[in-house]
């Protein structure tokens, strides 16, 4: 079957022409971080919204000597991870991984790995709506306007209305952030947790909305600063339990409903992580570290 | 130092659509604390002076000029839009006559007075809750009602938020349209007393539009009247509503009902 | 002791096979061949082609197979299969005066050069389940015979109703041009978006939305009184300038259907009273979906004829070109279904906190009224 697909399509599905016009958006992309590129997405044989963006992004960027690792949720065996790991594998034909730190290229819903990301590595999120401002300002006309000028006063009455509601600013996830300190951007659904993760990576950040034709990119080692106000500094927040498999006080949990009585166990999101951090464990004899 | 120039001008100002004239060739020099009427029936082209004059609408002929902090007297068709927009949330002030045209109705009181400050990059949740609770103070609206949204307000009330909304970044020129109208008599007697005093303890300068001559006669300096696209008359307020000149101006002071 | 789901890869194996097993049905009935749904499912077929965007009755009949006969699947394949297609060039514009009609009428005038052909509607077949076919009922031979040449004696190239009026000046005549229209297939989208690229959403948007919203037009949701100038469906060759060659050749001919609207327009000062066109034009035999999009095509004119702004959805350009894609629209809908339980935990611990945090903040002052 992989061969049949490879001999009707380009490597990594796209043609060469819409690799090079979507390579174009990265450049500009990477050179106006946070900036969000208009780009003439392509009709992938997925559906929108669950990844077109992403996709393009990583088979423009893809070479044969990859090693790609997809993860939803932060797990690479939840079901669109694994539909999109297979779409690689049939077009390209490179190699597979599940350890963040073997791939080269990670493409994520909704999580940054809990292994620190290194230089060489690119990070690409799929994205649903690509601008921070569209709930406040529904006309495009005028959002990149806003942009254009810095005119950022709405994205904090936003966060005004937050605090003064709730008592602190109830954005859990997609939390808008201000990258090398002039666009201000939204990283995708990623739990706000992961917000500190994108500031001054070694990995290079790419990020694709297909349905919306938008891309746009954090170099790295580039300034990324979650909105908040001096008074109420912005925080990352989990859940105030223990990983049930590896014990981790530290990472991004699941909760997870384990019975017919409502019984609940936390486990870390990021599958690869706590596996690895599971096997150390086991050398080291020690039950949770 | 520069109290010696105008704070705001307009040179032959024209505006036409097609073969329908807007306003004509209109003239005027706005100085520092100064406030001036434009008065006039609905279709006299009061309206489309201010939306020239306020940069919303692009001139056809003439110059508007304002004195810049950096620059002294600068054409405002000569601003980027950029320098324009910056201009309207920091100096310039617009209260429109309908207060939902000025307010965010679904953010509360207070998000709506500070979105200003947050605009100009006031970062300080509890600053910018300070201060506007200190502007709602000022223009009487009680406190308790800070983190309600001004849908659950009367008209008056939402007027006056729109005022400190507009005021809390302390902006030199004030630009209103029609301010009292669509108000309650003695609802409208409160505000007008309220802009009177807000303006006199602020400095500030204003240019009000409205068809109202007890309007005018409360807030005015100087008065401009105006028909048809033209200004037939100007003076101080007084001189103009006491000893009205032009035929006009008689016809239009003797119809209502004078303070 | 818990562990975590696995075994994602093997569910969506199995899920594919049991899919095509469905797919398959009852082993002791014929497999549907995919000529059987292009000839006997030609409509199905065609709207496959108008919304999937291509000329191809056996990869949509192909498409509808393995779709298990759900169009906005079908149409999907075809979409993803058109976007990987290399570009050689693009054609003359198709001439739909030369169209050989199979089907021609004018809701304007009684009778017209060239005549009304009614052809192969519903339009006045009384929607009665017809049970013979049912038992496999043939339509008997001589009956077919006398068809076929009834047929050809009426189809042929007809003259367009439209060229009549604007003869007259009575119609407002459309700008005509050698400018390249925008493509979005191959441009992001951005507004406002010009006719050309508006008939181009419109012609290849889903066909229940633009019913829908045609319908809203004439309910007063944008003020449009039309009436069917012409519709025609037929034959017309597709023309291309080949450069090594010096003149155009005929490269294929596609059956389209075409609808010009007639609406009024009151005039103003300085122009009087004229006609305006709504225009549709879709692949195949979808007069439904010609119809439909004309009558979109005048609402979304508004600015430009000088008309209010009602604020009806029909007449908002963003509006209807970004919900009118079945592919996207239906792939936004249903992504809600893919697991979202990061945000989720996300959401349910904020909420947690702030109920946490009323409770604490209610406790005291009981103890204070206490």
């Amino acid at each position: 079957m992989s061969t049949l697909v490879r001999e009707h399509y380009n490597f990594a599905y796209l043609d060469e022409h819409t690799k090079r016009m979507i390579r174009r958006a990265l450049l500009k992309g990477v050179a106006i971080p946070g900036y969000q590129v208009p780009f003439a997405s392509r009709e992938m044989p997925m559906p929108y919204g669950w990844g077109t963006g992403g996709v393009q992004v990583s088979a423009a960027c893809m070479v044969p000597d990859d090693r790609v690792k997809v993860i939803d949720q932060g797990a690479d065996d939840t079901t669109n991870a694994i539909s999109i790991r297979k779409f690689f594998e049939r077009t390209a034909g490179v190699a597979l991984t599940e350890r963040t730190a073997e791939a080269t290229l990670i493409q994520t819903r909704h999580r940054i790995p809990e292994h620190p990301l290194s230089e060489g590595q690119i990070l690409v999120y799929q994205v649903p709506i690509p601008e921070p401002l569209r709930f406040l300002e529904p006309r495009e006309t005028e959002t990149r306007k806003m942009h254009a000028l810095s005119e950022y006063g709405l994205m904090h009455v936003k966060l005004y209305e937050d605090i003064s509601q709730h008592g602190e600013i109830a954005t859990s996830y997609a939390y808008p952030a201000e990258v090398n300190g002039r666009h201000v951007f939204d990283p995708s659904p990623i739990p706000k947790f992961d917000n500190p993760k994108l500031d001054n990576a070694p990995a290079l950040q790419l990020f694709g909305a297909g349905r919306e034709q938008r891309i746009y990119a954090v170099p790295p080692y580039t300034r990324v600063r979650s909105l908040d106000f001096e008074d109420y500094p912005f925080v990352a927040a989990r859940a105030e339990h223990q990983c049930a498999l590896c014990g981790a006080l530290h990472t991004y949990l699941d909760e997870v409903i384990i019975d017919d009585e409502g019984g609940r166990m936390f486990v870390c999101s990021d599958t690869d992580y706590c596996n690895e951090r599971q096997q150390a464990n086991q050398e080291t004899g020690n039950d949770a570290g | 130092m520069m109290q010696d120039e105008p704070l705001f001008a307009a040179s032959g100002l024209s505006k036409s659509y097609g073969t329908h004239v807007g306003c004509r060739d209109v003239s005027f020099d706005l100085w520092p604390g100064e406030v001036l009427g434009i008065v006039g029936e609905s279709g006299s082209g009061k309206s489309t002076l201010l939306n020239c004059i306020s940069g919303q609408l692009e001139p056809s002929e003439g110059d508007v000029l304002y004195r810049t902090q950096d620059e002294g007297m600068k054409s405002t068709q000569a601003m980027t839009e950029p320098e324009l927009r910056k201009l309207r949330r920091t100096e310039w002030a617009f209260v429109h006559q309908n207060p939902r045209d000025g307010l965010r109705l679904s953010v509360s009181a207070g998000g709506n007075v500070g979105e200003r400050l947050m605009a100009i990059g006031a970062r300080h949740y509890g600053d910018i809750r300070n201060s506007a609770s200190e502007w709602l103070e000022r223009v009487e609206i009680s406190t308790a009602r800070i983190d309600d949204r001004p849908s659950t307000f009367s008209g008056g009330m939402q007027q006056r938020l729109q005022i400190a909304r507009n005021l809390v970044t302390h902006p030199r020129l004030i630009f209103m349209d029609e301010p009292t109208g669509g108000l309650d008599v003695s609802v409208q007697a409160r505000l007008l007393d309220l802009l009177r005093s807000l303006v006199r303890e602020l400095g500030l300068s204003a240019i009000i539009v409205t068809h109202d001559l007890a309007v005018v006669r409360l807030l005015a300096d100087r008065l401009m009247v105006m028909r048809g696209g033209s200004v037939v008359e100007q003076g101080l307020t007084d001189q103009v509503l006491d000893d009205p000149q032009h035929p006009y101006t008689q016809l239009l002071v003797s119809s209502v009902l004078m303070p | 002791m818990y562990v975590a789901v696995k075994g994602g890869e093997a569910a969506i194996d199995n899920a594919h096979r049991w899919l095509a097993d469905l797919r398959r049905g009852d082993r002791d009935l014929a497999p549907l061949q995919t000529q059987q749904v292009s000839e006997q499912l030609t409509l199905a077929t065609s709207r496959v082609m108008a919304e999937g965007a291509i000329y191809d009755r056996e990869l949509a009949a192909l498409a509808i197979k393995q779709a298990r006969g759900d169009l906005i699947e079908a149409i999907f394949l075809l979409r993803a299969y058109r976007t990987t297609l290399p570009r050689f060039g693009t054609s003359k514009p198709i001439d739909t005066g030369a169209m050989n009609c199979l089907r021609r009428i004018s809701a304007t005038f009684k009778d017209v050069p060239g005549g009304q052909v009614l052809g192969p509607t519903f339009d006045y077949t009384h929607r009665l389940l017809d049970f013979a076919l049912a038992a496999d009922g043939e339509v008997p031979a001589a009956l077919q015979a006398k068809l076929q040449s009834q047929a050809t004696s009426s189809t042929g190239r007809k003259p367009r109703i439209s060229d009549f009026l604007d003869d007259e000046g009575l119609l407002q005549p459309e700008p005509t041009g050698d400018a390249t229209p925008p493509d979005l297939t191959r441009e992001p989208v951005s507004f406002p978006a010009g006719r050309a690229l508006r008939l181009q959403a419109l012609t290849r948007s889903d066909e229940g939305f633009l019913l829908g919203l045609a319908y809203s037009t004439q309910r007063g949701y944008a003020r449009n009184h039309p009436f069917v100038g012409e519709l025609r469906i037929g034959v017309v060759a597709v023309e291309m300038e080949i450069p090594e060659l010096g003149f155009s050749i005929e490269i294929a001919e596609i059956e389209v259907s075409e609808c010009e609207t007639v609406n009024q327009f009151q005039g103003s000062k300085t122009e009087p009273a004229q006609f305006t066109r709504g225009y549709g034009l879709v692949f195949g035999q979808a007069e439904r979906k010609a119809i439909s999009m004309a009558l979109c095509d005048r609402a979304l004119r508004w600015e430009e004829l000088g008309e209010d702004n009602l604020g009806a959805p029909a007449q908002n350009e963003e509006f209807v070109i970004m919900h009118g894609d079945n592919i996207q629209a239906t792939g936004f809908v249903e992504h809600i279904k893919l697991p979202h339980y990061v945000d989720f935990q996300s959401e349910a611990e904020l909420v947690r906190r702030l109920r946490r945090m009323h409770a604490e903040d209610a406790t005291p002052s009981q103890g204070d009224t206490a």
